[in-house]
């Protein structure tokens, strides 16, 4: 019999090294390092962005200025330095290229080891790609297609200048500038991003996707997402990221603001497996992010996420159910190794009559990690009828891991029906057992049981990324997942 | 003044008054200090989060009451459990009422804390227990500070107590406004089986604050049964304290009762120091008008196969509003451990409110933990079935909140106890079903 026990996989799981971890040496126009007033200006300047959002920018300054980094997450990590960080840095071979022929060898080799060959990805998938290397668009694919039915889908900067109107409209509406410590950095010197608009009654035919990565060493990320589903309309979004190998800390704090009018549909996916740092703790990145999305009436928001990577994740994916029978989302996995410590969840703010929402969390835990679930369901005075349902499932993998729960709770409607669960556990000895006596080996069959334990939330995601997402498991808990 | 100066300047007096050469002079004025730093909680602590306390502090407390008044044993009969034979410790006002109590040092000590702290011969056990396992938050340090009176209570080895201990405050409202921190400590020695029951009650509508701090030590196989009886009037406000350190295969449980007082506020902590301890705490919460009530608890799972249990339940009418705070914390070490926490509300009214914040901190990889946590309304199909059966609403309503309490008063071991918080349920949901729940 196969005598591969879970100690083994623990010592597998320590010593996996990072398989993304590379670092592609493309010319980069980066600026000097540290934060002031010229320096926001600057990134505007270079982004040939209207006055209005120069202001806006330093408008989100001046507030960040005023503000204390948070401390109150589950979470150990030495403060970045914000005056050591080069707030932009873009490629130096800039012009966007008709065909991928065009583009430098050197990049396209870094796609081929992250395994998203464009080309490929077009003719299997039909996924429109939207590629972010540092902070600025080299490739978008598919945009005729797409401009046929009126959808935008650009890098942030060019609907700055090409859409004015839409953006003044919506950005910051849900993420507001002075929101939090990294929003407001974010609102002050975020580099690009996507933006997705999608017409009244028009239904996006093929999934949306970005992949972002941090290339340059000591550069922060900041990321920008505005994602608008006009009436009826419905849109699937993905989004994916990898980082390469880098000793010191790299801070990503991105912002994503999603927007469903009236019976609109938003599916947004994540995958997020960006460097976690080394087995002893070192580097790795900070994953900061600030995203949430408003419903409307009988609109549905449903974000799905994968987490892998980054040494520290601290993200919170939420919903604000504003109008009427709208509904909200949440399935993540979130999958912690060696010294990364994750404090993720979401926020469901029921406002209107008979909003539901759906909270499905699992953790898996190995090492020494810590994997947090932190959430609040907040029931308003006027929000009769509303729902929730809550599950958080914890996995831990040997005894120097750590799993913890914090559901906030806040009912303020006696008409509210609001359920919550969780519970921890390991993998059964008598699971094992079972598998074992079977003729399935220790290894496979401890892939079959983290499978079936992330199961609900796999099957949430769209089909090209479920295959991708189990790579990532894969790659997170080597030799256990198949 | 302020509440916080008043105490800190009213301390000194307080030292003259009781023994400053007294062994616990050193503790007392380290607390004091905790306090003057710290000052009262605010809603900024994650702990207060959803309880303030500024409705509560506004008051010009009196804290040492000059005069005593006697309290009639008939009238105040109906705050006794008074069926049944028991030990009693009664305060009135914060000062011992020898009369209405009933104490003893044959062979077990139910008596008081100012003697135990005075005393040559309870040396030993103020050394190894005082303030041994209370936090040292701002409250309970304010409590140590003027730590004087209270209930002391320590049963020998293999002592099953033949009755139970009442401890009951009694404030009279000789004071325009009363702070009251009496301070217990109840050790439990090997093998030893003890019944408590706890109450807190003011006999007019003047302001009162209690800030009650009782350390428990259950020692090896001791058994320990603590009751809470909370049903105060609606200008009585009280912040409770209990500390549990419990050694091997003891078991302990807490039940709280909170039905009255304008604010309530328990902290609930169990110290596992041992293997195969149980720790249980239930609690059934029914509040109306504005009142606020705010279970905080925490279990701390240290050593291996140890199980707790917590199941509250509330019920929330009116512009009442309720808290629950419930953590589980499992160290590295403590494998095998069982730890379940169940919390379910009913809001009954538009303007009640509930925030629940079950928590799990978990480090210990062989371990079944769970928590379930549900906000939501009476089965309106259930009403339907016994209107239509001919029960009316009112009782038929009464008779599913009862049943929804009930997996907590199924428990309770007294049943004196249980019959008489069936009637104050009743009274509560204000019908009478005409037959014993």
């Amino acid at each position: 019999m196969n005598k591969y026990t879970e100690d083994d996989l623990r010592e597998e799981l320590k010593t996996k090294e990072y398989e993304y971890g590379f670092f592609t040496d493309i010319e980069s126009e980066t600026f000097p390092i540290g934060l002031n007033e010229d320096v926001v200006k600057a990134i505007s300047i270079k982004k040939e962005e209207p006055e209005w959002m120069t202001e806006w920018r330093l408008e989100a300054f001046r507030a960040w200025k005023e503000m204390i980094e948070p401390e109150w997450a589950n979470v150990n990590y030495e403060k970045p330095d914000f005056q050591a960080i080069s707030y932009y840095s873009a490629p130096n071979t800039k012009p966007k290229y008709d065909s991928l022929d065009e583009v430098d060898p050197e990049l396209l080799d870094t796609f081929k080891k992250l395994g998203i060959s464009i080309d490929e990805q077009k003719k299997l998938a039909g996924v429109a790609m939207d590629i972010v290397i540092d902070s600025v668009s080299v490739a978008t694919s598919f945009k005729e297609t797409l401009a046929e039915k009126g959808i935008i889908f650009c890098p942030i900067s060019e609907a700055i200048r090409d859409y004015p109107d839409l953006v003044k409209k919506y950005i910051g509406t849900v993420v507001p500038q002075k929101d939090n410590f990294y929003a407001a950095l974010n609102s002050a010197v975020f580099s690009d991003g996507s933006f997705c608009y999608i017409p009244k009654g028009v239904r996006c035919p093929m999934e949306l996707s970005t992949y972002f990565r941090i290339n340059q060493g000591g550069t922060g990320q900041f990321e920008r997402t505005l994602l608008i589903a006009d009436e009826d309309s419905y849109v699937s979004y993905l989004e994916g990221c990898t980082a390469p190998s880098r000793d010191e800390n790299q801070l990503h704090a991105a912002v994503v603001e999603l927007i469903a009018l009236d019976g609109a549909e938003i599916k947004y996916s994540t995958v997020q497996n960006w460097y976690p740092g080394n087995a002893e703790g070192k580097g790795g990145v900070f994953n900061f992010v600030t995203k949430r999305g408003i419903c409307e009436k009988n609109a549905k928001i449903s974000w799905t996420q994968v987490e892998t990577g980054s040494a520290v994740t601290w993200k919170y994916p939420s919903c604000i159910l504003k109008g009427d029978n709208s509904v909200g989302e949440f399935y993540s996995i979130a999958v912690t190794n060696n010294f990364q410590q994750a404090d993720t969840g979401t926020k469901m703010i029921h406002l209107g009559k008979n909003t539901k929402s759906t909270i499905i969390s699992k953790g898996i835990s190995a090492g020494k990690s810590q994997n947090s679930y932190r959430g609040l369901v907040k029931i308003g005075p006027h929000a009769e009828n509303a729902r929730n349902f809550s599950q958080c499932d914890s996995l831990l993998m040997g005894n120097e891991c750590g799993a913890h729960t914090f559901p906030y709770i806040e009912a303020k409607n006696k008409s509210a029906q609001i359920e919550h669960e969780a519970t921890t556990s390991k993998i059964g000895e008598d699971q094992l057992f079972y598998c074992n006596q079977r003729g399935i080996d220790t290894e496979k069959a401890i892939a079959l049981i983290v499978n079936g334990f992330s199961k609900d939330v796999l099957n949430k995601l769209p089909m090209e990324f479920a295959i991708e997402a189990q790579k990532l498991l894969e790659i997170s808990l080597e030799g256990s997942v198949g | 003044m302020e509440l916080k100066e008043k105490l800190i300047s009213s301390f000194l007096a307080f030292e003259n008054e009781v023994d400053l050469d007294s062994r616990v002079h050193d503790v007392r004025s380290e607390a004091i200090k905790v306090f003057e730093n710290e000052g009262f909680p605010s809603k900024k602590d994650e702990a207060w989060k959803y309880t303030s306390l500024n409705s509560v502090l506004k008051h010009d407390y009196s804290v040492f009451p000059k005069h005593e008044k006697n309290v009639e044993y008939n009238d105040v009969k109906k705050y006794f459990i008074h069926e049944i034979d028991s030990y009693k410790i009664v305060f009135i006002d914060g000062k011992y009422s020898s009369h209405l109590s009933e104490t003893t040092h044959d062979g077990i000590d139910v008596c008081l804390m100012s003697s135990a702290l005075n005393k040559p011969k309870y040396q030993l056990i103020i050394d190894n227990y005082f303030n041994k396992i209370a936090t040292k938050d701002s409250l309970s340090s304010l409590n140590t500070a003027f730590s004087r009176e209270g209930a002391y209570i320590q049963i020998p080895k293999n002592k099953m107590v033949d009755k139970p201990i009442q401890i009951i405050h009694f404030s009279t409202g000789n004071e325009a406004a009363l702070m009251n921190q009496p301070r217990n400590l109840i050790v439990v020695n090997e093998n030893s089986h003890v019944q408590i029951i706890e109450r807190h009650q003011s006999l007019t509508d003047n302001p009162v604050l209690t800030n009650s701090v009782t350390e428990i030590f259950a020692n090896k196989r001791a058994i320990v049964d603590y009751y809470k009886i909370q049903n105060d009037n609606q200008n009585a406000s009280l912040i409770d304290s209990t500390f549990i350190n419990q050694k091997q295969e003891s078991f302990c449980s807490v039940h709280t009762f909170s039905f009255g007082g304008k604010l309530t506020r328990n902290n609930l902590e169990f110290y596992q120091n041992g293997e195969r301890i149980d720790s249980t705490m239930k609690g059934v919460t029914i509040i109306g008008n504005k009142q606020h009530v705010d279970h905080n608890t925490l279990v701390h799972h240290i050593e291996p196969n140890c199980e707790s249990h917590q199941d509250y339940k509330g019920i929330y009418d009116d512009s009442s509003t309720g808290v629950f705070n419930g953590k589980v914390l499992v160290n590295k070490e403590a494998q095998k451990t069982n730890a379940f926490q169940a919390n379910n509300n009913i809001l009954v009214s538009d303007k009640a409110s509930i925030n629940t914040k079950p928590q799990l901190e978990i480090f210990a990889d062989d371990v079944k933990c769970s928590h379930g946590c549900t906000i939501g309304q009476l089965d309106e199909s259930a009403l339907f079935y016994m209107q239509s059966r001919g029960i009316p609403k009112k009782e038929a309503k009464a008779l599913l909140m009862y049943a929804f309490s009930n997996n907590v008063l199924s428990s309770v071991k007294i049943p004196e106890i249980k019959q008489r918080i069936n009637k104050i349920i009743a009274a509560k949901l204000g019908v009478n079903i005409g037959f014993d729940l």
